[in-house]
């Protein structure tokens, strides 16, 4: 069977805010398809020309690649310091940072919680994987007990390196955030509702109506020793029991 | 140029900023540079522009980095033990080549140290503090009103050269008042547009800030880009004072609060029928090597006074080499010689 | 023509303010000047000193070996700077305070009873560091009593405290007039 081109109708293409370089991401990482996600939300929203990324420092290091809007590479953690400042500097410009488990959750811990707690304008995406994926596989602040990783060969124990962090919880808890939630892709109907919450998050900064955060359950196949399609379960099945779906604040 | 009035260094160096037109500051409280935050906390909100009181000394700088990288005129300020914190922001924002402007007003140190007068970071400051191959430039006011000057002036070169620049004070600099004539301030509107900041991609490619490339030969060309705009400032910023050099036997080379005291010293000497002058150097980096070792060829000594347990002292030996005997006087734990006791060690070098 | 200044006493005696004002009357009298205050972790309660400099030219240092006079508001300003003043300066004494004579013979003392001057003649003791100031004035003949009178009054409106001028101005007269 030869298939006739010219009779097929385009229903699926790269998103137009995304450039053509080619991700570095494994096979099966969920990177990608958060960053197509942010890609298919700045054409929705038409924002991609008075937008400004921030890339972190970890597996999302080169995104800046990625998108059609500036970018802004910055220290490992102080990704919402340096939103901070672009924002407060250009309030006219939509600013969002993208940040592992790593980057948010640990390292930059006080940047996280106070550019939450001051209700900055910005949108934050928070991709939760539970393991440091560029440095080759070590325990995260989202690690789950037991679970085994380069420095936590016998399992995380809890005695020695607590429990794994439930930061949006944390953030949740402050009176400033327009909106927290926590999200997964571990199936079509998963993706698609991350995709609205992403255009939730975005939405919002562009309305005024303050700090937002989308955290989002994501995989590690190459670390986590998994299939993709393992990996994709393991979330669905296990992580979601530690880490609950669910908005936990929408003040909009 | 306004009227003249009695302010303090701590002030004059934060509405000097103001002026400057700084429109975003961040900052978190130190002594003894309080003065300074608490100037921009009044003022800056009532011009519209930001005033940020960070959540941490990392926070600051990180703002910092975000606010140049968005283009617009932006300053931290802080002491010692908060300046070790700024310096991975600080490597970024070299590494990244951001203009920005960052204050030290130095306390006594090492590690809390205390909040007295001090010059114990001029390692820090000029030879790096951060990790990686860089400079800023760095500016040394020795007066309440060249601390206004020096800020003014920082903008502009951090501009000119997108560099951070840092004013290299003390506690006693920050906490005293002198006559001060304000510059009359600059309207941020009316300042260049920065082509590379990231203000949207409006109908142009992208603009990236990054301090990162992947490929060494890539981190090479970055480096060279670097060391080539510290060779230009080398060769076009150099700036220093000298103070009845003309007829000099005895040279002291000293900086910022001690190289005002240092004035009192040559006087108190001449005084006295001995020939003292005084090198004074005003960029800390780049170092005034050249007109140092232009001087120590008709003098017999360079003493080096510091605040310090002989830091600047190295770049004196290096400049003057064998010209001359180079000994030194210092201080530390923010003891500020007095004049006599500077006096007295001059008179040990007179021949 | 170089002065220098130590103003010494207890914190919330007012010694920051009445050299600030010195400095500035200094500065309005055409001088070059600086101040300069001690500062510490305390914020009330401790000791407080400030050290002004008047003079023809640029001041060169600000800190200095020898002042050219010492204002001791208490008996630990007196004994901590007592022997640094130079030889021919002026040291005044809060007698109010300071239950012993300068030792040194060399220098000008002069004794007035501050607190009670405050207190009684002015009315209101928190008026001592001008009644301190009038009678450094006085003492050292270093600037016009009204120049000071005048900078004060440029203080107090600059700091929204209008209604402390009357009564500031006859506290630097008091002192003033004490000696």
């Amino acid at each position: 069977m030869s298939a006739n081109l010219e009779n097929m109708v385009k229903v699926f293409e790269r998103p137009q805010s995304l450039t053509d370089a080619r991700f570095t991401y494994c096979p099966g990482c969920h990177h990608g398809i958060i960053t197509r996600i942010i890609g298919n939300v700045m054409d929705e929203l038409g924002i991609v020309e008075r937008t400004v990324g921030i890339a972190p420092v970890g597996c999302s290091v080169f995104s800046y690649l990625w998108y059609k809007a500036d970018s802004q590479q910055v220290p490992h953690g102080r990704a919402c310091a340096v939103a901070t400042g672009i924002k407060r500097a250009r309030p006219e410009l939509i600013v969002f940072s993208y940040q592992g488990d790593g980057d948010f959750a640990s390292i930059g811990t006080a940047e996280s919680i106070h550019a939450a707690n001051r209700g900055e304008n910005i949108t934050v995406i928070f991709v939760n994987n539970q393991i440091y994926g560029m440095t080759g596989g070590e325990m995260a602040p989202t690690t789950l007990v037991d679970q085994k990783t380069t420095t936590t060969p016998e399992g995380r124990d809890p005695r020695v390196a607590g429990y794994p962090i439930r930061f949006s919880e944390m953030i949740a808890t402050l009176d400033a955030p327009a909106y927290v939630t926590r999200q997964a892709l571990f199936d079509t109907k998963h993706i698609m509702e991350t995709t609205k919450a992403v255009k939730k998050a975005f939405q919002y900064q562009v309305e005024g109506k303050g700090y937002s955060l989308v955290e989002i359950l994501s995989t590690c196949p190459t670390n986590w020793r998994m299939s993709p399609v393992q990996s994709n379960t393991h979330v669905a099945e296990t992580v979601t029991k530690v880490f609950p779906l669910g908005d936990l604040v929408d003040r909009g | 140029m306004g009227e003249r009035l009695l302010l303090r260094g701590n002030e004059v160096i934060a509405e000097a900023a103001i002026r400057a037109g700084c429109q975003c500051y961040f900052a978190y409280p130190i002594t003894p540079q309080a003065e300074l935050l608490e100037h921009m906390a009044l003022n800056m909100p009532r011009l519209g522009r930001t005033f940020i009181q960070a959540e941490s000394e990392i926070a600051a700088i990180s703002m910092v980095y975000g606010a140049a990288g968005a283009g617009v005129r932006t300053m931290t300020s802080s002491s010692s033990p908060g300046i070790s914190l700024k310096q991975e922001g600080i490597s970024y924002l070299a590494g990244a080549s951001l203009p920005c402007v960052i204050v030290n007003i130095v306390r006594g140190g090492p590690g809390l140290g205390n909040i007295a007068p001090s010059q114990c970071d001029y390692f820090q400051a000029t030879k790096g503090g951060g990790h990686g191959d860089y400079h800023l430039i760095v500016l040394g006011p020795s007066t309440v009103p060249e601390a206004g000057e020096l800020t003014m002036l920082a903008f502009e070169l951090a501009d000119q050269y997108r560099i951070p620049v840092m004013i290299l004070a003390d506690g006693l600099l920050g906490q005293m008042m002198e006559p001060v004539e304000l510059p009359d301030p600059i309207d941020p509107a009316s300042l260049p547009a920065k082509d590379w900041a990231t203000t949207g991609a409006k109908g142009r490619a992208p603009n990236i800030i990054l301090s990162f490339e992947m490929d060494p030969d890539d981190l090479k060309q970055m480096n060279l880009d670097l060391q080539s705009k510290y060779r230009t400032i080398t060769e076009n910023e150099i700036r220093y004072e000298e103070y009845e050099t003309e007829d000099a036997d005895i040279v002291i080379a000293a900086h910022g609060t001690i190289g005002r005291i240092c004035k009192s010293v040559v006087r108190m000497a001449r005084a006295e029928g001995i020939k003292v002058g005084l090198f004074r150097p005003i960029t800390l980096w780049p170092y005034p090597y050249e007109p140092l070792k232009r001087l120590s060829q008709q003098v017999h000594t360079v003493l080096t006074v510091e605040m310090s347990a002989g830091q600047m002292w190295e770049d004196v030996r290096l400049a003057v080499a064998e010209r001359a005997a180079t000994p030194f006087f210092g201080e530390t734990g923010g003891i500020v010689p007095t004049p006599r006791s500077i006096l007295n060690e001059v008179k040990k070098h007179v021949r | 023509m170089e002065r220098s200044i130590i103003i010494s006493g207890f914190g919330g005696q007012g010694v920051i303010l009445a050299g600030k004002i010195l400095a500035q009357a200094g500065m309005n009298h055409g001088l070059e000047v600086t101040w300069l205050p001690s500062y510490g972790p305390e914020m009330r309660g401790g000791t407080a000193n400030c050290t002004v400099v008047l003079s023809d030219e640029l001041v060169g240092s600000p800190i200095v070996d020898e002042a050219t006079a010492l204002i001791a508001m208490n008996l630990p300003s007196l004994d901590k700077f007592e022997q640094t003043i130079a030889a021919g300066g002026h040291i005044v004494v809060n007698r109010s305070l300071i239950d012993r004579q300068v030792d040194r013979t060399d220098v000008n003392a002069f004794y007035l009873d501050m607190n009670e001057i405050a207190r009684d003649e002015v009315g209101n003791p928190r008026a001592i560091n001008m009644v301190a100031l009038g009678a450094y004035v006085k003492a050292s003949g270093t600037l016009p009593l009204q120049v000071v009178k005048d900078t004060m009054a440029q203080s107090m409106r600059e700091s929204g405290k209008e209604k402390f001028i009357e009564m500031n101005e006859r506290a630097l007269d008091a002192g003033y007039n004490a000696l």
